[in-house]
């Protein structure tokens, strides 16, 4: 096979940028660097010195997608670092707003970045116009679907994206629950509309199947994002405050992010909606096992674009734990649970729509910050994403340039990663020696 | 400039708003906001508004001829710095999109670190790619016509802001 360099300016249809640079050698990859382009801000740094009131606001700004889940990752840091126990109904509405952004942001990776794929489409735009279409229905579900996850944070919290009213220890504002007949109503709607896109992600034949090792968080008593034990596939389980313990930190002169490894195994890991799928289906929603069954037998999975399938089971896992909650919560009016400020070092770790996300609060006795310390899920996965890369190319060298290039993307895509939190153009730059 | 763009998508050849959307160093709140926006606004956009260049949303961008554009996020680098030079070039207008390119804010937050808050960390990154010294507005490096401000974006502002150059461009009367 000829000598050839292949360069793509932009991966595009992810949340931000990033970069690929693959250098082929008698026919093997030699080198493969996937490459977290986007200039850091050292948010964890900007907030040494400040009070912790103002923290977890300020770091909702390192994502525009995952705000929720940087402020709530915060606010449990620093809770937990002055010794504040939040009450059951803080809990429940963080639990429904953060339904709401999974919803949202699951059906705009989903919708909006893959469907055109599945669809052989550059983009939305190109989606049909024809309302028999299915590319067509498909995509004015994904507006439906969108919505009122929006609609469900900015009646819990105040917005989608940096949300007002969440605060250290509780709100600042509760919810009119006049909203919630409303939301339940459109929650039971969209439902069907929910089924039709797992369907069609099951049917998507794509497939990239390679052994890795699955992170996440688990709660024994239900499908849970903010609350439980880290546990691997080996179902080692990692209290949150020793899980940064476990990881082995990778500099990757490459990239403006780093890496990760899992120092149990040694190995690269996975963290997102395929390790939960893989680890937690048993808790699932009984509505959710029972409508998407012929889905959920797909898991357990090693094939990568079942990150995708699995994103599309949390959708209607959020839309049944929402109808609960809204038709359960009975609201009194509390006030922000408030502590005496101490000295103290906290963790919130939650799993991000992306997967785990960590946050370290270290605070003075004066309520001050000390230290701070985040490592994102995209950061967790960059090691993953590189070694799935290499074996797809390496697999598929007799490709066309375009099909290696289209297949690099998808799967990229399918890790649904977060450049704003870790990455923001990818150029791919394929030397063939 | 750009060489020709390449038609994006298919729908009737009534003239459009060609724009683009770009996003440089922020958490791309506005970006996020405005596909939520498409959740109302996509049927009528497509036959107003043609998007030229915008990586969230496609692979096939071109720079050539457009209207207006949008531009997310502060500029942290002569990199940076040297792309939003050629999208002015190629670009009638450009619009200021969010806090961290009308203010800077957040992003321009390592410009207020004493030395002391450099640790090794930080240093390895800022001398091992090619970070400016200061992150800079964007108005700092180019010239902009007009600011939609807010974190994310106000939408009011937006929206106005758009239907503006959709009249300017006589792509709808004025109401």
């Amino acid at each position: 096979m000829p000598d050839r360099n292949i360069v793509i300016d932009t991966i595009a249809k992810i949340e931000g940028n990033s970069a690929l640079k693959v250098v082929i050698e008698d026919d093997v990859v030699r080198d493969l660097q996937f490459i977290v382009s986007d200039y850091r801000r050292f948010f964890a740094t900007a907030v040494r010195g400040r009070r912790v009131v103002a923290v977890p606001s300020f770091l909702s700004r390192i994502c525009g997608t995952c705000s929720v889940a940087h402020l709530f990752a915060s606010l449990m840091a620093v809770e937990s670092a002055q010794g504040i126990t939040v009450t059951e109904q803080t809990k429940a509405l963080r639990r429904l707003a953060y339904d709401g952004l999974m919803i949202r942001d699951h059906a705009l990776h989903l919708y909006f970045f893959v469907l055109p794929d599945i669809l052989g489409v550059d983009s939305i735009l190109d989606v049909s116009d024809d309302p028999e279409d299915l590319g067509h229905t498909l995509l004015h579900d994904s507006f439906d679907i969108k919505r009122i996850g929006t609609d469900i944070t900015n009646a819990v919290i105040g917005a989608a994206i940096h949300a007002p009213w969440p605060t250290v220890g509780g709100f600042l504002r509760s919810p009119d629950p006049a909203t919630f007949p409303d939301l339940v109503a459109r929650l039971e709607a969209v439902r069907q509309k929910v089924l039709r896109g797992i369907d069609t992600f099951l049917g998507w034949g794509a497939s990239l199947v390679r052994n890795t090792d699955y992170l996440g968080l688990r709660n024994d008593r239900r499908f849970d994002f903010l609350e439980g034990d880290v546990v691997n596939s080996n179902r080692r389980r990692i209290p949150q405050s020793e899980f940064k313990n476990y990881l082995q930190y990778v500099q990757i002169p490459h990239s403006h992010a780093e890496g990760y490894r899992f120092s149990d195994t040694e190995e690269d890991y996975l963290v997102g909606a395929l390790a939960r799928m893989n680890l937690n289906r048993d808790l699932l929603h009984p509505r959710t096992k029972d409508d998407a069954a012929s889905s959920l037998s797909a898991f357990p999975s090693n094939n990568v674009y079942h990150n995708n399938l699995a994103q599309a089971i949390e959708i209607l896992q959020c839309v049944d734990d929402a109808i609960d909650i809204l038709r359960t919560l009975e609201l009194a009016d509390e006030k922000p649970v408030q502590a005496q400020a101490q000295a103290g070092t906290g963790v919130g770790l939650i799993e991000a729509p992306r997967g785990l996300l960590y946050h370290m609060a270290k605070i003075d006795e004066d309520g001050v910050i000390d230290a701070y310390d985040v490592i994102v899920p995209t950061a967790q996965n960059q090691i993953n994403i590189e070694n799935d890369l290499k074996d797809d190319f390496n697999e598929n060298l007799d490709e066309d340039e375009e099909t290696l290039r289209a297949d690099a993307e998808s799967i990229v895509r399918a890790y649904d990663p977060c450049m704003s939190c870790a990455t923001n153009f990818l150029k791919i730059d394929l030397i063939r020696k | 400039m750009e060489r020709s763009p390449q038609q994006t998508s298919g729908t009737d050849q009534r003239k459009r708003l060609v724009v683009g959307w770009f996003s440089f160093t922020c958490c791309e709140d506005s970006t996020i906001l405005l596909t939520e926006l498409l959740n109302d606004h996509f049927d009528q956009w497509k036959r107003l508004v043609e998007f030229r260049h915008m990586t969230t949303l496609k692979a096939n961008n071109s720079l050539c001829g457009l209207d207006v554009a949008f531009i997310e996020g502060a500029i942290s680098s002569e990199s940076q710095a040297e792309e939003v030079r050629r999208i002015r070039d190629n670009a009638q207008y450009v619009v200021a999109i969010g806090a961290c390119a009308c203010t800077g804010k957040p992003s321009t937050s390592r410009n207020q670190f004493a030395s002391a808050q450099i640790n090794e960390r930080i240093r390895w990154y800022l001398s091992h790619f090619d970070y400016g010294k200061e992150v800079k507005t964007l108005d700092e490096v180019i010239r902009v016509d007009d600011m939609v401000r807010g974190c994310p974006m106000k939408v009011p502002s937006f929206l106005q802001t758009l239907n503006k150059y959709l009249e300017h461009f006589g792509i709808v009367e004025h109401a």
